[in-house]
């Protein structure tokens, strides 16, 4: 009993819903959720999220030969760029040369004077024209091949990131789809066994999370892959023993990265339960605001807060310095590459070995690497991130579907009559609910269903709605077996109006039309006066157009509990069943209602569940139930005179207001109450 | 909003941020000189043949690396540190203000978006402050730092820095400009999808029972296709920027290669000084473009710091006398209301209007009248959960607004309307308004509110684990808690707001019983739907629409008071 909010079947629909509702209460407060950490089956989910894009998958190809080329081209500038260097580096150098000398001449003629490294720098380069200045005419054709190469691939950049985006956005929506349509298909049991805060959490922050993070890392990753690809292959080309020099930063760059990212994903995490811990405090202090007050626990509550304040701040410091590190260590990593390379760089060159120009390239490559390196370890983090929601919007999409219902008849509108056959049904397996349940009701008649919380009343009315799959016997309406119909020709024969007032986002003029959104002007309105909507509506200012929000602040309980009968009203339903309808509505206006209630419940069969006596005694048929099993059914009359179960509940239930109210007359000759008891 | 946020919150820790700069610039100017050390490396040791050269400034290099990573990593310790303290103190602002809030107050923001506006709008702004110590102040430095550096190297080449800068702030700002107002219709399309999510979820059972999925299909896919046209805007954009701006960086390489190479070969330039010029520029415009990505994080922490802003510029419409300053209590025990008006902000017509009734200790009195009569109003007013518009409401022979609120609140206990427990244990709620109580007390108290029965079945009894909010008990048992609660803070006065309406008659009756034979001595404000339950208070005053229509016993009531009839009427063709 005590442990938390252990999924409960056993609970009553009743203990469920407030449950529901005290947890939908407090998650309207939190969008904050924290992101889920490491992923549990990190790659089996990562190859999934990958796998939706698979309808896409041409397109992919696309974006990725967009992006080879662009990044081929993009990859080819800073080696052109050093080629345009060496251009100007030998005219400087053949200025300072003997005009006439040959190239052979001058690298002797140096060695001599013992410049060797010099001497060897010049061997290195192309035809030589000593005395010539800056070959002007091959370094604008080099610098308008680089243009050119920029422009093409940067272009081809734009369209590989334009394609890649739609992809992305297309199958984020399309996941989106699929999780509000599994909303439809899931059995109501999926909705019992788990807590609503955390599904709201799966469809709105994970979903929102896995979006956010596949749309950001995508194009990034595809780039940096194939840029790191690219460049490397440019380094090699240039001179491999410059490139193994720089690709120390790749070893660095891993070390560095495990190194960090691992306490940092346990610091975040660390960071996200504080923040979840302040979260329940703030929540509970706000949520219970003036008991916080007037129970004196103002400073208490203040003091906890402090506490927890200042362990978040602890928590998400470290994290954030931790994290932080990241960048500077690889901005490091980077320049001990650029150090490298300019040193060993200059070394060659001085040995002849390479142009300066190359040197040159070679720190743009060595940049270029490393930056992407990094580019990349940032957005892994994301990545963990964002399969770790994908794997839990996954396992909503894996759960088990209400069992499909092709097939399933559309029978006739009937009169409505509905038997129960050795109805068997429990919510989980060890606590058998309801056991060989049988009933039959007439076209028309009105069943009252009267027992303690827990006896299986709404379960009951459930079960005829198949919000839930018999585990044996059969509901039959109008001698068609429910479950060969339809649910939805089913449900739509029949009406509901549940003791949870749901009613969307919208006017009331809406919420009222929802079963009929074809309704006229007319019917709306009759539907409204009949149910004594109208009467308060005409007191709000925007009237039928009054937007009902959320946090609905503008409809009382009662008045909303109105909206939703006017709804039922509306549609007008063979079969009608209210659960508990009324409870919110004050007496006075429960009793102008009743008219309208009986008038919807003629020529109808309907179910009622309710506490109040006069709905009771006036149905056709009562069921007493107790722990799943009618215990007695009858009419009024003929179940005070057995004295049985249902006189036992009249007694425990109304003696006291007999009593206080001076009723004992009127109670006794209805029979109600036994006269002898009424003191 | 952001940045009056942002200078109120990082002002205490300006040592810090002292620090941060300090650093900041430090690491900037390290980087800064390496391109010039190794257009040296070029000039005077490749170009020259001088291998010691190489080495010495290869040395020197590394050095300032070194340096560097550690201006950079104490920039960080000490941003991360200021910015995560603002976040701290900015939540417990609002935390403090909000506590100091009435119940009006909290009703107009609503529980549920205070909690959003704690912390998660918090975390963006600290967020927000957190990149400006570690990247956003660093930026302008290298930017500028490299216009400075670029200029001293070369300083016929640097026409080229003053068309690339502007060019590139244009086309940035071209870019972000546009891009702001689709992040924000974004945000609100999030929203929407959201909460269509959230209405499916709550209201699963009726978009069944009225066979409506396909409606709900296509309201979702409505807006569904309203957030992913936003974000595909949103990613055009973004992907247009990233190859713009390398294009505006590599043709700005091009061009000082072009120029460089005729001012190389008259002399004015050497190539290493070419070289680095190339590198500044590429930092310039690498700061820009940081400051840019910066820029659009701002809208987002903007409206956060907007919605922060709300909470700490609502002044508390009930401000508490200071403690030790209030009047004292003469008379405990009594409570009187003089006519009373309340009116709702910006509403037009009262809630309660002219209301006045007394209680003695000792009394009962019960408040009776249809939803919407203004019964919870009128109780809280009497711990001054709000302050009446008019009128005097007298605790104890004083002014509620003359008390301070310890000692008003030390004298009352509530139990509210809807119940609520905190998380923890049995006992731990209901120690909560005396923590000094025994176990027997507690027990008292739970036999009295009729759950001893139900506690004793639990899991370790008192220190039976309660979930926040009380979820994980039943509706009737919460509120027989609560109403323990309240006894065991063995207040003067006990107010219970339509505290029975969960429970069944014979338990109310016997709870109703028990309670008067053990606080016969405690004043009872009871409000209640159900006749039953107040039968046998000494007075009833009767509410229509905010204004007393009578007082009275049941009898008399009974007798002369035709609403009261009517309601007593009603609820026996009703309930009976």
């Amino acid at each position: 009993m005590a442990r938390v909010q252990k999924p409960k079947p056993e609970l009553t629909e009743e203990e469920r819903l407030e449950e529901e509702l005290a947890e939908a209460a407090r998650l309207g407060a939190g969008d904050w959720e924290p992101p889920p950490g490491k992923a549990k089956s990190f790659w089996s989910s990562g190859r999934r999220l990958i796998g939706l894009m698979h309808p896409y998958r041409w397109w992919l190809a696309l974006v990725f030969t967009l992006g080879a080329i662009g990044v081929v081209l993009v990859v080819l500038g800073p080696k052109l760029l050093g080629e345009a260097t060496n251009v100007i580096v030998q005219g400087f150098i053949q200025q300072q040369l003997p005009e006439g000398a040959t190239q052979a001449q001058i690298v002797d003629g140096l060695r001599q004077q013992g410049q060797g490294d010099f001497a060897n720098m010049i061997e290195r380069m192309p035809a030589l024209q000593p005395g010539q200045g800056i070959d002007f005419e091959t370094l604008g054709g080099i610098l308008l091949l680089v243009l050119g190469v920029y422009l093409v691939g940067a272009l081809f950049q734009w369209l590989q990131g334009f394609v890649i985006n739609r992809v992305v956005q297309r199958t984020v929506q399309g996941l989106r789809r699929d999780v509000e349509d599994k909303i439809h298909r899931l059995p109501l049991s999926y909705y019992d066994r788990t807590q609503r805060g955390d599904l709201l959490s799966r469809v709105t922050n994970d979903l929102d999370n896995v979006s956010q993070s596949v749309s950001q890392t995508m194009s990034q990753i595809v780039i940096g892959l194939l840029t790191v690809i690219g460049v490397l292959v440019m380094m090699l080309s240039i001179n491999v023993w410059l490139a193994l020099i720089a690709l120390i930063a790749v070893p660095l760059t891993g070390i560095i990265l495990g190194v960090v990212m691992g306490p940092a994903q346990g610091l975040f995490k660390e960071q996200w339960k504080r923040t979840g811990k302040l979260n329940a405090i703030v929540e509970e202090a706000f949520t219970g605001h003036a008991l916080v007050k007037v129970f004196g626990r103002e400073e208490a509550v203040r003091a906890r807060f402090a506490e927890e304040n200042d362990g978040v701040f602890q928590a998400s410091f470290k994290a954030q310095f931790i994290s932080g590190l990241v960048f500077p260590l690889m901005t490091f990593v980077g320049n001990i590459g650029y150090v490298l390379v300019a040193v060993a760089g200059g070394l060659f060159v001085a040995a002849g070995q390479i142009l300066v120009g190359d040197v040159q390239a070679f720190i743009q490559y060595s940049q270029q690497f490393s930056q992407n390196l990094g580019q990349i370890g940032q957005t892994i983090t994301m990545v963990q991130s964002g399969v770790a929601s994908a794997e839990r919007v996954f396992e909503l999409l894996d759960a088990d579907d209400e069992a499909s219902d092709a097939g399933g008849v559309v029978p006739e509108e009937g009169s409505g009559r509905v038997t129960f056959e050795h109805v068997r049904f429990s919510y989980s397996p060890e606590k058998p609910l309801i056991e060989d349940l049988s009933l039959e009701v007439e076209p028309g008649q009105t069943v009252a269903i009267v027992g303690p919380t827990g006896a299986g009343k709404t379960t009951l009315v459930n079960l005829l709605m198949r919000f839930y799959e018999l585990d044996g016997g059969r509901i039959t309406l109008d001698g068609v077996d429910t479950a060969t119909i339809t649910r939805d020709a089913l449900r739509a024969q029949t009406g509901m109006v549940l003791q949870d007032t749901w009613l969307f986002g919208g006017t009331i003029r809406e919420n009222i039309a929802y079963a009929r959104p074809d309704a006229t002007e007319e019917e709306i309105r009759a539907a409204a006066e009949a149910t004594y909507v109208d009467r308060f509506v005409h007191a709000l200012p925007d009237g039928y157009e009054t937007v009902i929000d959320e946090e609905a602040s503008n409809l009382s309980a009662g008045e909303k509990q109105l909206v939703t009968i006017a709804r039922a009203f509306l549609a007008q339903p063979s079969v009608l069943i209210l659960d508990e309808a009324t409870s919110s509505v004050d007496t006075r206006t429960e009793l102008l209602l009743q008219h309208a209630m009986a008038a919807l419940r003629t020529d109808r069969t309907s179910f009622v569940i309710a506490h109040r006596l006069s709905t009771i005694r006036d149905a056709d048929l009562i069921l007493v139930m107790e722990a799943g099993r009618i215990v007695e059914q009858g009419d009024h009359d003929s179940l005070v005179a057995a004295e049985g179960a249902y006189w036992r509940l009249l007694h425990a239930q109304f003696e006291q207001a007999a009593t206080d109210l001076d009723l004992e007359e009127e109670l006794a000759e209805t029979g109600a109450i036994p006269t002898q008891q009424t003191t | 909003m952001l940045w009056k946020l942002i200078v109120r919150y990082v002002k205490p820790s300006w040592l810090p941020l002292i620090l941060v700069v300090v650093f900041q610039f430090t690491q900037s100017v390290l980087s800064l000189m390496l391109p010039t050390i190794n257009a040296d490396i070029i000039n005077d040791g490749v170009l020259a043949g001088d291998t010691d050269t190489i080495w010495r400034l290869g040395f020197l290099m590394l050095g300032l690396s070194l340096g560097q990573v550690a201006a950079n990593i104490l920039a960080i310790l000490f941003g991360s540190r200021l910015a995560m303290r603002a976040g701290r103190e900015m939540r417990a602002d609002i935390f403090r203000t909000v506590g100091d809030y009435s119940e009006q107050d909290v009703q107009r923001f609503g529980a549920a978006s205070l909690i959003t506006r704690n912390t998660n709008d918090v975390q963006q702004v600290q967020m927000l402050i957190l990149m400006s110590c570690t990247m956003l102040l660093s930026a302008p430095m290298l930017a500028i730092g490299g216009v400075i550096m670029a200029i001293r190297a070369d300083p016929t080449l640097s026409w080229l820095i003053a068309v690339a800068v502007p060019l590139m702030l244009l086309v940035l700002g071209i870019i972000v400009s546009r891009m702001v107002p689709i992040f924000r219709q974004l945000q609100v399309r999030i929203d929407a999808i959201n909460k269509v999510l959230r209405e499916q979820l709550t209201g699963i059972r009726v978009i069944r029972a009225f066979v409506q999925e396909q409606r709900e299909k296509q309201r979702f896919a409505v807006a569904n296709d309203n957030v992913t046209d936003a974000m595909l805007r949103t990613g055009n954009l973004f992907v247009l920027m990233f190859p713009i701006i390398m294009l505006i960086v590599e043709i700005s390489s091009i061009s000082v290669i072009w120029f460089g190479a005729g001012l190389v070969e008259t002399g004015e330039l050497e190539v290493g000084t070419m070289m680095a010029f190339l590198q500044y520029l590429m930092q310039i415009l690498m700061g820009i473009l940081m400051v840019t990505f910066m820029t659009i994080m701002i809208p987002r922490a903007a409206v956060s710091a907007n919605r922060i802003g709300e909470v700490l510029e609502t002044e508390a419409s009930v401000v508490q006398v200071e403690p030790g300053q209030g009047a004292a209590m003469l008379t405990p025990g009594t409570v009187e209301l003089q006519d009373v008006v309340f009116r709702y902000l910006g509403a037009d017509t009262p809630v309660l209007d002219g209301v006045s009734l007394k209680a003695e200790p000792g009394e009962t009195v019960a408040i009776i009248g249809s939803t919407g009569a203004g019964k919870t109003t009128l109780v809280n007013l009497i711990p001054r959960l709000f302050d009446a518009t008019g009128g005097r409401v007298l605790v104890g022979g004083a002014d509620v607004r003359d008390v301070d609120a310890e000692t008003l609140w030390r004298g009352l206990a509530i139990v509210p309307q809807r119940p609520y427990l905190f998380g923890g244990t049995v006992a731990s709620n209901l120690r909560y308004g005396n923590e000094d109580a025994s176990d027997e007390q507690l027990w008292r108290a739970l036999e009295i509110a009729q759950a001893a029965g139900f506690v004793q079945q639990m899991d370790g009894q008192l220190e039976a684990r309660i979930a926040q909010g009380g979820t994980n008990v039943s509706g009737g048992q919460r509120q027989r808690l609560s109403i323990a609660r309240a006894l065991v803070a063995e207040p003067d006065v006990l107010v219970f707001d339509d505290s029975f309406s969960a429970l069944d008659l014979t338990t109310d009756a016997r709870l109703r019983a028990a309670l008067s034979e053990a606080v016969g001595q405690t004043t009872r404000i009871v409000v209640a739907q159900r006749v039953s339950t107040i039968v046998d208070a000494d007075r009833i005053v009767v509410l229509e629409a905010g204004k007393v229509v009578g007082t009275g016993t049941h009898e008399a009531l009974l007798e002369s008071n035709e609403t009261y009839r009517e309601i007593v009427e009603s609820q026996m063709a009703v309930e009976a």
